[in-house]
């Protein structure tokens, strides 16, 4: 793998503020787009566009045929079957459909649902909601020191009224990795289900719901080279033909009469309404990318990028690394600046073409955890490169020089 | 884009030693905001006299310097001014981050935060405790309307 040479297939990359390399390490928060994936969504609006199913001429069984082959693209990234794969705006809705149809018809009062505090708030107010509404017990793993949530802590609050665990494949703070196979049978001994939120694991690492033993599993489209706007849901095909759907209107339905309907097989149940074509199209030229790339590759790079940004940072005097020591598994590094803030570290960053996320990533309640009220994060993706490093290595050391000079 | 701009000596002195940091004994109103997006929260206390002069101010919360330090800097300011002039300070200051032209001659160490209308994303910063303090008039307002 040649970074540098990927690095030219992203336009975006070319831009140089200020002048400056643009170093984009925020990729967890969504990545760049390489040609391949603009000219997908190019071609197919120049070439293919119709709505899909529904004409009968020869243009819109091609914008079918392009719509289904995206959707086979992205079943063979993570190994499972296109009719297991729903088409959705991203994680976040793929969370909340299995939350609002799965959850909705098993949870009830006496059962239970078990997430963590380290959750995204995509993956923990869907359950939270859900057992409110049905006066079901939400769990919470307790977190090991490095923020972890290991299979002993799921074994401990697991049980036989355990319907639906819902956890994160890896942390969008730490980039800790969730040992989600030893889970899934664990989960799966006491008849619950297992429900991923894979929004930073599919990008960025080989990921086979088979060997994971994941029930569900939502991901994004724009973390992993394709388009905003489209995102898909794994679920088991015996699940999700018991699922009711969530969305009604066009596309999902058997026959309708004035006072009832029956709804088509899955995916297209879940599907009503003209779906994101374009973002479809989009995001299985992405996958295909991803696997020319090759995954096991992307996650080896990742994490050495990471790993050497987390040593260099540690190298720093008065900044703080948080998350596990030693080598990192994935592609994220959170840290702060001692005594000053992240949002303040971020600007300073900006300054030197570094783009990083700063706050509290949408994950209040680990954040409490770690005690620290918001916190700046670099992740890395395969258009990164030891410059990528190097730069914000020197941004940060520039950064704390300045903070230290001007608090006098 | 510089830093030296946003963060001067002066801001960094409001972050470093807030005046009026911590609560009033007797408030006639506290207001509390949040900014979800980076996590900054504000409560802010203020003294209003039967006349609508602002006899004290206070702030407490955590944040970055810029939203701490004007918070330090506007409750600084209006104390001993009536609630129609601190209203007139927020309005300046707003418009100084919006690059329109505003009365610099009201804003005192404020003008310092100029630079931050270099970096957009940071305008809610140094806007929050304005906004609180808007608030919490407006609340004040519509209580004194509903006894008229």
């Amino acid at each position: 793998m040649n970074p540098t040479a990927l690095r030219a297939e992203f336009p975006l990359l070319r831009r140089r503020p200020g002048g400056q390399r643009l170093c984009y390490v925020d990729s967890a928060a969504t990545s760049q787009k390489p040609l391949c994936v603009l000219d997908a969504v190019r071609r197919y609006y120049e070439e293919d566009n119709a709505n899909v199913y529904r004409g009968v001429y020869a243009l819109a069984a091609r914008a079918t045929e392009e719509f289904e082959n995206a959707r086979a693209a992205v079943a063979g990234l993570i190994g499972a079957e296109p009719d297991e794969v729903v088409f959705t705006r991203g994680t976040t809705e793929g969370l909340n459909l299995v939350a609002a149809s799965y959850g909705e018809r098993v949870l009830r009062p006496g059962t239970n649902v078990v997430t963590s505090p380290a959750e995204h708030h995509s993956n923990l107010l869907p359950w939270q909601q859900v057992a409110l509404r049905r006066g079901a017990e939400l769990r919470y793993v307790e977190l090991d020191a490095d923020g972890r949530v290991t299979p002993d802590a799921v074994a401990a609050v697991l049980d036989e009224d355990t319907r639906v665990v819902a956890l994160a494949h890896v942390s969008n703070v730490l980039g800790t990795v969730t040992d989600v196979d030893r889970i899934a049978e664990l989960v799966h001994a006491r008849g619950g289900v297992l429900a991923v939120d894979g929004a930073q694991s599919v990008p960025h690492r080989p990921v086979d719901v088979k060997a994971l033993g994941a029930d569900f599993l939502a991901f994004s489209g724009h973390k992993m080279c394709g388009p905003t706007g489209i995102g898909a849901l794994y679920g088991r095909r015996e699940l999700l033909r018991q699922m009711p759907p969530v969305y009604y209107g066009g596309e999902m339905i058997e026959e309708v009469t004035l006072t009832g309907a029956t709804w088509k097989e899955p995916p297209l149940r879940f599907e009503g309404g003209t779906p994101n074509i374009a973002g479809a199209v989009g995001m299985g030229a992405a996958a295909r990318f991803l696997q020319d790339v090759g995954l096991e590759e992307i996650r080896r790079h990742g994490s050495e990028l990471a790993s050497a940004a987390a040593d260099g940072l540690r190298g720093i005097e008065g900044v703080t690394v948080y998350g596990p020591k030693g080598h990192r598994d994935s592609a994220v590094v959170t840290f702060n600046i001692d005594g000053v803030h992240a949002h303040d570290v971020a600007t300073a960053l900006d300054t030197h073409g570094v783009c990083v996320r700063a706050g509290h990533h949408c994950c209040q309640p680990l954040m409490r955890h770690l005690g620290a009220v918001s916190t700046a994060r670099a992740s890395f993706y395969l258009y990164n490169d030891v410059e990528d490093v190097r730069q914000l290595l020197a941004a940060v050391r520039d950064a704390r020089e300045f903070f230290r000079r001007v608090a006098g | 884009m510089s830093l030296d701009d946003v963060y001067r000596q002066v801001v960094m002195d409001h972050y470093q030693n807030p005046r009026h940091h911590g609560h009033l004994e007797h408030p006639t109103l506290s207001v509390g905001l949040h900014n979800p997006s980076c996590g900054d929260q504000l409560e802010v206390d203020l003294l209003v006299d039967a006349d609508g002069i602002l006899r004290d101010a206070s702030f407490d919360g955590q944040g970055c310097s810029i939203s701490m330090a004007s918070a330090s800097m506007f409750l600084d300011l209006i104390r001993g001014k009536s609630v129609e002039e601190a209203r007139r300070i927020a309005e300046a200051f707003k418009d100084l981050l919006r690059k329109e032209s505003a009365d610099r001659s009201l804003l005192g160490d404020l003008e310092a935060l100029e630079g931050v209308s270099q970096f957009p994303a940071r305008v809610k910063c140094a806007t929050l405790v304005m906004n609180a303090f808007e608030q919490a008039m407006d609340r004040l307002e519509s209580k004194g309307g509903d006894k008229g």
